[in-house]
């Protein structure tokens, strides 16, 4: 074929434009290498640290009193606060190579990625140095906050999970405590549940469905044993018979009500974070929840006569009882921090500093995650709060595992569970096998080759 | 004729005319700089960036790493949601493009037909198009609730089935047709335009010939307004690939799961994935799971295909679109 000048020329550009892209994307990608911590913690601190982080309305109200605290200790220090801040935006951003100082999280899910592809500084060398005893943080939470044993963050308060109950509706069924296993949680739903003459839920004793408020496979998880991952890191739901008992628990519960009136009903409840929630309106007699949720009641539905308890477990597992997921805030340094040793400052006040942890506690109604602040006296506590601070402590108490993929495992089962609850899964075990050959192929999409 | 003439002995110009023609490609160029950077910057760099990528394995947060077809082939053979989104957005497309379009020829059909109150009515069906996307789809949801919405408790009230709507697998679909069709001001408003652009003689002339009202729609409106039809065909389809934002606001709205963070993430694609588009599936595994090399190969299929159906859809206008050089 003979090239024409006017082709030679096309193809010159178009192989420019290439090289071009190449360069660029090139250019692109992130420097991963950060500069060590000096031998010796500065004795003043001085400059700018940008502080991004996810909370909003009241709950930011209580970080900002947190930072006050800090710049007050540190006159030369200003920390520029940026409230609303989620992971997308926060990952998006170290990607594209802003300078943010400080990053909390909400979510444990990311941490995988945070610490794996250093977006957030590993602390090993500023922990040492200081010479911060990680062990004041429970053991739970130190899985949490590393990654293939990098510590790429610290805590900073937990949620933790239990069952809130409607104490008034309870009482008028005649029950005077809160169900302990998944067969008592089940008939007193049953007996709780009210309908109208045409049959419609007017309320529910306990609403089963994935996908409501809190129902996540995650949260349900601890009270069934189930575990989502083997030894190889294979994913463990088809094997597990945990997630099994757990499905099959749900959809028998499901089945009571009819899954076409439960999705009726629970399309007419108010939204989970707003005043209209199912529970402080009355409409639900028992869910599971964090322990956050008592200064949303506190808040929205002063005169809710209610109370809490560890979540209901699997009736063969009775030694679980008192124990529930556990998941937290997240804070660290991240990659392209421009002034780290005033970061890490931060990052040390807001997840050790004894007051500093409990007033924020006491402000969000979250869990501290440091022993000193867990025993503190002016940590706000009672019959309601304790109960998950109970759970807090449980050395049964478990987490989602993280991964390098995020929570994409959680997604996968997720798919699942809407499948399972309408009653389109005629083989629940070869169903759940079908979910590990997925998150598997999934894991191994993100891993290097 | 200059030009021509000039064109025509390029090897044998002397310098000054060599030097006027330079002069005169400069100036093009110096017109076109903006254009080509907007272009280069903002179409070329990212296109071919995004063919690059989809051969990598690609995090954002680290530099991507080269792995052949391997993002295709899960694509192909592993990707458990990647079929349902492809036939979901394939659903819309054949269903909500063709629906929006013959909904929006209607109501200007009837507008154009009003003897008073026109601008009341042009108004009244326009002004849907201009509400914000979410807040539209917010306010459509909230009207189509299973328990508490106006539609159902009118429905109730005359003792007719009251559907799960937006909650039901089988009507999550349509009831984003309606949404469509509800806000179709925006091709009303063009289609209004055209049809009273087409010349009344033409009219007159069929109604003294005795022709009926789907002969003078079928041979004289068709053919008139048939480059507005063929625009809204094309735009419409590209739409209908990209479609995001309703189907995400109205899954997330129905699922109860209005805030994400914190808690329970929302359930993409309720209920059960029957509103998984293909590109919020492009953008979950692009900027929620972060494999960014996988979300690039799926948008450089969804860049062939939409190419591929623009240039049928192109192709064909020649034969069905009337006025086009050398068709009938």
């Amino acid at each position: 074929m003979r090239i024409t000048p006017g082709r030679r020329r096309s193809t010159a550009l178009l192989a420019a434009a290439a090289g071009f892209s190449l360069l660029v994307s090139a250019c692109g990608s992130s420097d991963t290498t950060v500069a060590a911590p000096s031998s010796s913690a500065p004795t003043k601190l001085t400059g700018t640290v940008t502080f991004w982080h996810f909370f909003t309305d009241r709950e930011a109200d209580g970080i900002q009193k947190a930072v006050d605290k800090f710049v007050a200790l540190n006159p030369g220090v200003k920390v520029e606060v940026k409230k609303g801040q989620d992971d997308d935006k926060t990952i998006q951003a170290i990607a594209a190579g802003q300078p943010i100082d400080v990053v909390l999280s909400y979510s444990t899910d990311q941490i995988g990625k945070f610490c794996s592809t250093g977006a957030w500084q590993d602390l090993s060398a500023y922990i040492a140095r200081d010479g911060v005893d990680i062990n004041q943080i429970p053991s739970v939470v130190r899985d949490y906050t590393q990654f293939d044993g990098k510590r790429c963050s610290m805590p900073m308060l937990s949620d933790t999970y239990g069952l809130y109950y409607n104490k008034k509706l309870l009482a008028a069924a005649g029950f005077s405590a809160p169900p302990k296993t998944m067969t008592e949680l089940t008939d007193m739903a049953k007996k709780l549940t009210a309908l109208d003459g045409k049959g419609t839920i007017q309320v529910a004793g306990f609403v089963p469905s994935f996908g409501f408020y809190e129902n996540a496979p995650a949260h349900f998880a601890p009270s069934f044993g189930a575990t989502w991952f083997n030894a190889e890191g294979k994913s463990n739901i088809g094997t597990d018979p945990g997630w099994a008992k757990m499905m099959t628990w749900q959809k028998d519960l499901v089945d009571f009500y009819g899954y076409d009136k439960l999705t009726r009903f629970t399309a007419g409840l108010g939204q989970e974070f707003s005043a209209d929630n199912a529970f402080e309106k009355g409409k639900v007699a028992m869910m599971i929840d964090g322990e956050y949720r008592s200064a949303f009641i506190k808040a929205e539905a002063p005169s809710l006569d209610y109370a809490t308890a560890p979540f209901p477990v699997d009736d063969a597992k009775p030694e679980l009882y008192g124990s529930g997921y556990v998941t937290g805030n997240v804070i660290g340094i991240g990659r392209g921090a421009q002034n780290p040793e005033a970061a890490w400052a931060l990052v040390k006040f807001l997840s050790t500093d004894t007051d500093s942890v409990v007033g924020v506690a006491n402000a969000i109604k979250n869990v501290p995650t440091t022993t000193p602040a867990l025993e503190s006296p002016r940590l706000d506590k009672d019959a309601n709060y304790q109960t998950f601070l109970d759970v807090f402590a449980n050395a049964k108490s478990s987490t989602t595992p993280t991964t390098a993929s995020g929570k994409a495992y959680q997604d996968t089962l997720g798919t699942f569970t809407e499948q399972w609850q309408a009653g389109k899964v005629p083989d629940l075990a070869a169903g759940l096998t079908t979910v590990d050959t997925q998150i598997n192929d999934q894991l191994a999409l993100g891993q290097a080759p | 004729m200059t030009l021509v003439a000039e064109t025509h002995s390029v090897g044998t110009l002397n310098p000054a005319v060599r030097g006027r023609r330079r002069r005169q490609r400069l100036t093009v160029l110096a017109f076109l700089t903006p254009w080509l950077l907007g272009v280069t910057i903002f179409f070329v760099y990212p296109l071919l960036d995004t063919l690059y990528l989809s051969f990598t394995r690609y995090d954002l947060l680290s530099p991507p790493k080269w792995v052949g077809f391997s993002n295709y082939a899960f694509m192909a053979t592993k990707d458990p949601q990647v079929r349902t989104a492809a036939y979901n957005t394939l659903w819309l497309v054949v269903i909500l493009v063709p629906g929006r379009m013959l909904f929006g020829l209607a109501v200007a059909s009837l507008v154009t037909r009003l003897k008073s109150g026109l601008g009341v009515f042009r108004t009244v069906f326009y002004l849907p198009s201009l509400v914000p996307p979410v807040a539209g789809v917010l306010a459509f949801v909230f009207l189509f609730n299973p328990a508490t919405g106006p539609v159902n408790q009118v429905l109730g009230a005359l003792g007719l089935p009251e559907p799960l709507w937006f909650n039901d697998p089988a009507l999550s679909k349509p009831s984003l047709v309606l949404l469509g069709l509800w806000g179709v001001g925006d091709l009303m408003i063009i289609f209004l335009a055209s049809l009273l652009d087409v010349p009344r003689e033409q009219y007159e002339a069929a109604s003294l010939d005795g022709v009926n009202s789907w002969q003078r729609f079928r041979y004289i409106t068709v053919p008139n307004i048939s480059p507005v039809l063929m625009f809204a065909a094309i735009t419409g389809v590209i739409a209908a690939l990209q479609y995001f934002t309703e189907a995400v606001v109205a899954a997330s709205v129905a699922s109860g799961q209005a805030t994400t963070g914190g808690g329970n993430s929302s359930l993409l694609g309720y209920p059960e994935g029957s509103t998984l588009t293909y590109a919020q599936w492009l953008y979950n595994m692009g900027f929620k799971n972060y494999y960014l090399g996988y979300a690039s190969a799926l948008a450089v299929v969804m860049f062939v295909i939409s190419l591929a159906v623009t240039l049928v859809l192109l192709r064909r206008a020649r034969s069905l679109v009337y006025g086009v050089e050398g068709t009938r």
